[in-house]
This record gives C-alpha cells, structure tokens and sequence, in this order.
C-alpha cells in the first residue's frame, strides 16, 4: 500500500520522540499542570493505542479522546428507532458493521438480527442500493452515519437512486458534523484542551479553512494529521511547539490527503442533498445545535423517517456511564466506575467500549483492566 | 467506515456512471470515482492513480510529491541521518 510503510518507521518514530521531549522540557517549566492535546479523531485514537503513542510521551504531555468516532456518539434512542424499523417484515435494514453491536435501551442491532429482523452489513450505500435493485419487493433502508468523510458517500447514493427512480430505498440520516461540537467544546469553561490534533478524513472533505475558529477566537492551535504513527507524533511536534511559541494556527501535516480547500465535488454533493437540522443528539454529550444533517425537502421521499412515519425514541444516557466526560477529555477511561466491570467489550454499557475506534475500547484492549484500579 | 484504504485505479468500468476499477492490496472492487475525476479530463487518465478509498468511493487522490514533502521533512529530524550525513561530507572535505 502507498506510503504506509514510509509513515511507520520506528527509527523516525524515536527520532521526532526525542524532538517531543526536548520541547516538553522547555514548555514543562513554564506550566503548573500537562499539556493536553486533543486527538478529534477515533481513528486517530486508535493508532494512538494501537502503537503504544501515550505510553511513550512525557509526563507533562497528555492526549485528551476526542468525540470525532461516529459510532461512540450514537445515541441509544437512535438504536431503538433502527431496531423498531428493523423489525418491520417488509425491510432489509443495512448497516455498516461498525453499528451493529452499539447498545441501545433493549438491545443492539446484532441482537435484533438474532430475533428475526433481516439486519444486513454492508460496506457502501452503493451495496445497500444494489440491494434495493434486487429486491423490488422489499424496502431497503440504508443506516446513513458518519461525519463528512462518509456524507458525500450517502448523497451520492440518493442521487444515484434518485436518477434510477429506485422507489424501495430510503436512509435513516444519522450524519453529523464535527465543527459545531468543537465550538460547544471550546465554549465549556472547564474545558482545558490545549491544542487539537485535527481529523485527517473530515478535513479531505471540508478543507482547513472551517477550523480557523479554533486558533482566532479559542487561541488553540490544530494540526490536521493522518492516521499512522508517523503522522500522529508529527503532528503532536508541530501542536507543541506551537504552544511553546505562544501561537495558534492551522497546520495540514496531512497535505499528500488534505487539500486547503477540501473536495469541491464532495462539499457540493453534500450541499444538494442534505441540511441543517436544528438540532441533533449526541450519546454522552447531548443536543448540540447545528450538528446534524437530514435530507432536504427535495430528497424526503428518501427519508426513511418520513416514509415509515417513524416515532423518536429518545432514551437517557446511564448515570454510571461517564461516556461524556470521556469525550470531553474530563476522565481517562478507567475513572469511569462502569469500567471493564458492567462494561466491557463483550457487553459493552457504553458506545465508547464499541468500536476499536472508542477510547474505551481502545483502553481495554491494549491497556487491561489492570490499571482500572 | 472512516479509515480510508488507499488503491489503485486499474480500470474505467463505467464513464457514464463514474464507476472504476480499484486495487487494494490484491482485493478488487468497483468504486465510484465522481470525487476525484478532474473536470474536462477524460476518465481514463485516473487509471494508475493511487487514491483512498472510502464505503466504496475513492475520495481522494495520494498526492506523491506530497507524501515525499513529508517523509523529507520527517528524515530532516532524524538527528542520527544527520550526523552521519555531517561525517559523510566532512570525509569528502
Ligand atoms: S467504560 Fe463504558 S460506560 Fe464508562 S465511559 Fe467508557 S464506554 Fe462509557
């Protein structure tokens, strides 16, 4: 595979740690608590994990696990509402795999799959859609989720459908945006993330100019970043010295991915089918304003929600699951008391412990139950 | 779903329909290919390209020149590179 290898050099590895350590030298003595850098991304979280990244850093350097893993913020409703339709003789309910075990109040979709419901994973709404072709008689629904990485995917998808009058798909839209949320973040006056590391795959799509925010108005500066460790220690380097320089700026460490502008074409796609929804849940964190998509007007005879006159669930997070204050960089995921007790990967309470792109998750598999105490 | 997979255009499978041909280590799959095609160029001047790939869309192409930017970058602070280079030229001297 292109530059994967290049970008996995333990030798380089060691090299820019030395670098990191000589500039948390500096800045530790200037500073009475860590640095903490925020990685958004759950992709980003994983690599962190996988290759031990946090293990290796300085004491005064952490990184805080950001909300940026479409699956650890779905909320439980959202799942009940899948599984309710799920359940409906006449569809195929799709999924990507990554939704299938997320709890919702009485079950997952995996488990709903095991009572009856013809729940299907697929890889691309494209899959979904060839599904809907081959099975005139069935309504095929398709689990839209994602942040902008896989928006245009979906929009592309009901412009195809649209284009073949394709009368038996619809989506469930579960796309969200990462920019709102940033700002809610940025806005909590407990919130003490010093610096970002930026998504690699949103940023393809949306380009750098959107997070200029967070350096103007929130003094904090944010490097977009890919997704092997190379790129992650890079980035962390480039956030550092940064702070130590007392700036705040945008930096694309990601450039042979990320262009300035981002992808016109997707942006475009995105903009014809889907808008604003006033407001949208997220698992652990709440209703954040503007944070959600929905289809347009024009496309609503696409809208599952519509044509399955869907009622809402909306279920509570569990007072023992501290899934937000994860999210917000507040707690390390073994400060949570549900921690690899009443939840763990093979019965998870939490989305977080879901994915491998969950910190918690993430955190179990690699660093054990042990350091739960 | 939002790890991208980079690939290999082999093939325009359908122009009209933007659908390609793209090689990931060994696994070949149609991709729909709208997001990296280039306006006024013919389809077929992606087969070759590396792009990432995405739920089934390449949405990106691997910007080589890019990529070596970085790598040059990323040698450029390994300090051990650099002494040797240092001996290297000072033998030379
Ligand atoms: S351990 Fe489980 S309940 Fe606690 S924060 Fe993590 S995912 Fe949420």
């Amino acid at each position: 595979m292109r530059f994967v290898k290049e970008f996995r050099d333990p030798h380089l590895a060691e090299a820019l740690l030395a670098r990191i350590n000589h500039v948390a030298e500096r800045i530790g003595h200037r500073r009475a608590r860590p640095v903490t850098v925020m990685e958004v991304c759950g992709g980003h979280t994983h690599t962190i994990f996988r290759y031990g990244l946090d293990r290796r850093l300085p004491a005064n350097i952490e990184f805080a696990h950001g909300p940026g893993c479409p699956v650890c913020v779905l909320p439980k409703g959202r799942i009940e509402d899948a599984i309710a339709l799920a359940h409906r003789p006449d569809v195929i309910f799709t999924t990507f795999g990554d939704a299938m075990r997320v709890p919702g109040g009485r079950g997952s979709l995996l488990q709903a799959r095991a009572a009856g419901a013809d729940v299907r994973m697929v890889y691309s709404p494209l899959d979904a859609l060839a599904l809907a072709r081959a099975n005139p008689e069935r309504q095929v629904v398709f689990f839209a989720l994602g942040f902008e990485t896989t928006a245009p995917s979906t929009a592309l998808t009901i412009l195809r459908a649209g284009a073949e009058n394709i009368g038996n798909f619809s989506i469930m839209c579960q796309h969200i945006t990462i920019i709102p949320t940033l700002r809610a973040l940025l806005a909590q006056p407990d919130f003490t993330v010093d610096g970002f590391i930026g998504p690699g795959h949103v940023s393809m799509v949306i380009g750098t100019d959107p997070y200029a925010f967070i350096a103007r108005d929130f003094r904090r500066p944010l490097v977009v970043a890919g997704f092997e460790p190379l790129d992650i220690l890079h980035s962390l380097l480039m956030v550092l010295r940064q702070i130590e320089a007392g700036e705040a700026r945008v930096e694309n460490q990601y450039a042979r991915v990320v262009a300035a502008q981002g992808n016109k074409a997707a942006i475009a796609a995105i903009e014809r089918v889907y808008e604003v929804r006033a407001e949208c849940e997220w698992r652990g964190l709440g209703q954040i304003a503007g944070s959600g998509l929905q289809l347009r007007a024009e496309w609503a005879g696409f809208d599952a929600e519509k044509r399955f006159a869907m009622q809402p669930h909306h279920l509570a997070d569990l007072e023992q699951c501290r899934c937000g204050d994860v999210l917000t960089g507040r707690i390390k995921p073994p400060q949570c008391q549900s921690f690899g007790r009443a939840c763990a990967p093979d019965h998870p309470a939490g989305a977080l412990m879901v994915s491998s792109e969950g910190a918690c998750a993430a955190y179990y598999e690699y660093h054990g139950v042990g350091e739960a105490a | 779903m939002c790890l991208g997979i980079p690939g290999r255009i082999t093939a325009i499978v359908d122009e009209q329909a933007m659908l390609a041909e793209v090689d990931v280590s060994g696994v070949r799959r149609q991709v729909d290919v709208l997001c990296v095609a280039e306006q006024g160029q013919p389809l077929a001047s992606l087969v070759g390209a590396w792009v990432l790939v995405h739920v089934g869309f390449a949405m990106s192409r691997i910007d080589e020149a890019e990529a070596l930017q970085t790598l040059r970058v990323l040698a450029s602070m390994d300090e051990l590179a650099g002494e040797l280079d240092a001996m290297r030229t000072s033998a030379q001297a």
